[in-house]
C-alpha cells in the first residue's frame, strides 16, 4: 500500500499536475504546430525534388540523389544540433523553433522525394507514351497523367513516413524549444517530481494514438497488390 | 568564413581523439540496441500469434502505445522518472530499456506482418511432415517471413542505428555527444560537421542499398 502510495505522489501528484498541466497543453500546441510546418515544407520540398528528376537531367539528378542520400543517413538530432549550435560560428543564428523546423523538414524533403519517385517510376512507360501521342507536352503528361497515378501508390509509405519523422518534434527540445517534451522536462527540474514527464506522456499518446490509428487504416485502404 | 567555422583542419586535429571514442561508443551501442530490438520484436510477433484474443488484444495495444510515444520522450521517461521511483539507471542502462520498448515494438509490427505474408499451407504442410509448432516456426514460416520483410527490417535498422543520436541526451559519450563536447571547447562548428560526414560515410552504404531494394520491390509490381 504504501508502495503504491508513494509511486502515486510522485509520478499522479495531483498538485503538480495541476501546476503544469497549462504548460504541457501550450506545449502541445507548439508541437502541433511545427508538426505542420514540417509536414507542409517537407512535402513540398520532396515533390519539388521527385518532379525536377523526372526532367532527368544528369548533373542535376546526381546532386539531387546526393542531397537526398544525406539527409537519409544523418540522424535528424545532428541535422538539429548542427543548425542551432554550428551556424553561430558563422554568424547565424537561427531560434531553436526555425533549426528543428527546417532540420526535419529537410529529412522528410530526403525521404518524400526517394517516395514520390519510387511512385513515378512504377507508372508505366506506356501511360507517357500514350499521352505523349495524344500532342501532350512534358508538363501536362507529367502533371494530369502521370504523377495522379504515382500519387495513388505513395499514400501508404508517405504517410507512415510522415508520422515518423512528425514525432522527431520531440528533439526541438534538446534546442530549448518549449514544445511537449522541453515543457515537462522544465517542470520536472522546477517541481523535482516527474508528474510533468507523465503529463507529457499522456499528451503524446493523445497526440500520436489517432495518428497511428490513422496510419495503419491508410495501410489497409490503400494497399496495392 | 564558412570554412573557418565549418571545415577547419586544426580544429578537426584536435577534436579527432574525442570523435573517434565516440564513434567506438556508437557502434558498441549500435550492436546493443539492434539485438535488444530485434529479440524484443520477435517477442511481440509471436506473441500475437497467440489464439488466445486477449493476448493478442495487448500485444496490438502495447505495439501501438509505444509507437506513438517519440523515441526521446521513453528515453527521457526512464532515465529521468525511475529515479523517482527508487530506481537507478544508468546512461546505457536507461538506452536499453527505452530502445528494447520503442524499438521491440518497430520490429515486432515488421515480423508480424512478414509472418502474416507466409501462406497458412507453409505451416500446415509443416506440421503434417511432423515438425513441432516450434520448429515449422522456426525452420519454415519465420525463415520466409524474414525474407519477405527485408527492406523493412535493413530500413528499421538504419533508423535504430541513427536513433542511438539520441543517447546524447541522456550523457552517453557517442559520437553526438562527443561531437558536442568538442564543439563547445572549441566555439567552432567543425567538429559536428565532422560527426555528420561520419554518419553519413557508416551510413550511405545502407541507404543506397535500400534504394535498390525499394526500386527493384516497386518494378515488380
Amino acid at each position: 500500500m504504501t508502495g503504491w502510495h508513494s509511486f502515486a505522489e510522485s509520478f499522479l501528484n495531483a498538485r503538480v499536475a495541476a501546476e503544469y498541466a497549462p504548460k504541457i497543453i501550450a506545449g502541445m500546441g507548439v508541437t502541433v504546430a511545427l508538426a505542420v510546418c514540417v509536414i507542409a515544407a517537407g512535402l513540398v520540398a520532396g515533390l519539388a525534388l521527385a518532379v525536377l528528376r523526372a526532367m532527368g537531367i544528369r548533373p542535376l539528378n546526381w546532386l539531387l540523389i546526393f542531397v537526398v542520400d544525406v539527409f537519409r543517413a544523418v540522424p535528424p538530432l545532428v541535422v538539429i544540433v548542427l543548425l542551432y549550435f554550428g551556424l553561430p560560428a558563422a554568424g547565424v543564428t537561427l531560434p531553436g523553433f526555425a533549426a528543428a523546423w527546417l532540420a526535419l523538414s529537410l529529412v522528410l524533403m530526403a525521404f518524400a522525394e526517394e517516395i514520390f519517385w519510387g511512385g513515378i517510376t512504377t507508372v508505366r512507360q506506356g501511360q507517357w507514351e500514350a499521352a505523349r501521342a495524344l500532342g501532350l507536352r512534358f508538363a501536362p503528361v507529367f502533371f494530369l497523367v502521370v504523377l495522379p497515378q504515382a500519387l495513388r501508390l505513395v499514400i501508404p509509405p508517405l504517410v507512415n513516413r510522415t508520422i515518423a519523422i512528425t514525432k522527431g518534434t520531440a528533439l526541438a527540445s534538446v534546442v530549448a524549444v518549449p514544445e511537449v517534451l522541453g515543457a515537462a522536462q522544465a517542470g520536472v527540474s522546477f517541481s523535482f517530481n516527474p508528474t510533468p514527464l507523465t503529463l507529457a506522456a499522456v499528451a503524446y499518446l493523445a497526440l500520436f494514438l489517432p495518428v497511428v490509428a490513422l496510419g495503419r487504416w491508410v495501410e489497409r485502404r490503400w494497399h496495392v497488390r | 568564413m564558412f570554412a573557418d567555422a565549418f571545415l577547419n583542419l586544426d580544429v578537426l586535429a584536435e577534436a579527432w581523439p574525442l570523435l573517434r571514442m565516440g564513434l567506438v561508443q556508437t557502434v558498441l551501442l549500435s550492436l546493443l540496441v539492434v539485438p535488444v530490438g530485434l529479440g524484443g520484436g520477435l517477442i511481440l510477433a509471436l506473441l500475437s500469434l497467440s489464439r488466445s484474443r486477449a493476448l493478442r488484444w495487448v500485444v496490438a495495444g502495447w505495439v501501438d502505445v509505444f509507437r506513438a510515444l517519440p523515441p526521446l520522450v521513453l528515453l527521457v521517461m526512464v532515465y529521468a522518472g525511475l529515479p523517482f521511483a527508487g530506481i537507478e539507471v544508468s546512461a546505457w542502462g536507461a538506452v536499453a530499456i527505452g530502445f528494447f520498448l520503442n524499438t521491440g515494438a518497430y520490429y515486432g509490427e515488421i515480423l508480424r506482418a512478414g509472418i502474416a505474408s507466409v501462406p497458412a499451407g507453409q505451416m500446415e504442410a509443416a506440421r503434417s511432415l511432423g515438425l513441432s509448432r516450434g520448429r515449422a516456426l522456426r525452420l519454415v514460416v519465420l525463415p520466409q517471413a524474414v525474407r519477405n520483410v527485408l527492406p523493412d527490417l535493413l530500413s528499421n535498422t538504419l533508423e535504430v542505428v541513427k536513433l542511438t543520436s539520441l543517447a546524447a541526451v541522456v550523457a552517453l559519450p557517442e559520437l553526438l555527444f562527443q561531437a558536442r563536447q568538442a564543439q563547445s571547447l572549441s566555439y567552432n562548428a567543425t567538429p559536428i560537421m565532422a560527426a555528420a560526414v561520419i554518419y553519413f560515410l557508416l551510413l550511405w552504404p545502407l541507404v543506397r542499398l535500400l534504394s535498390r531494394l525499394e526500386n527493384r520491390a516497386v518494378a515488380s509490381r
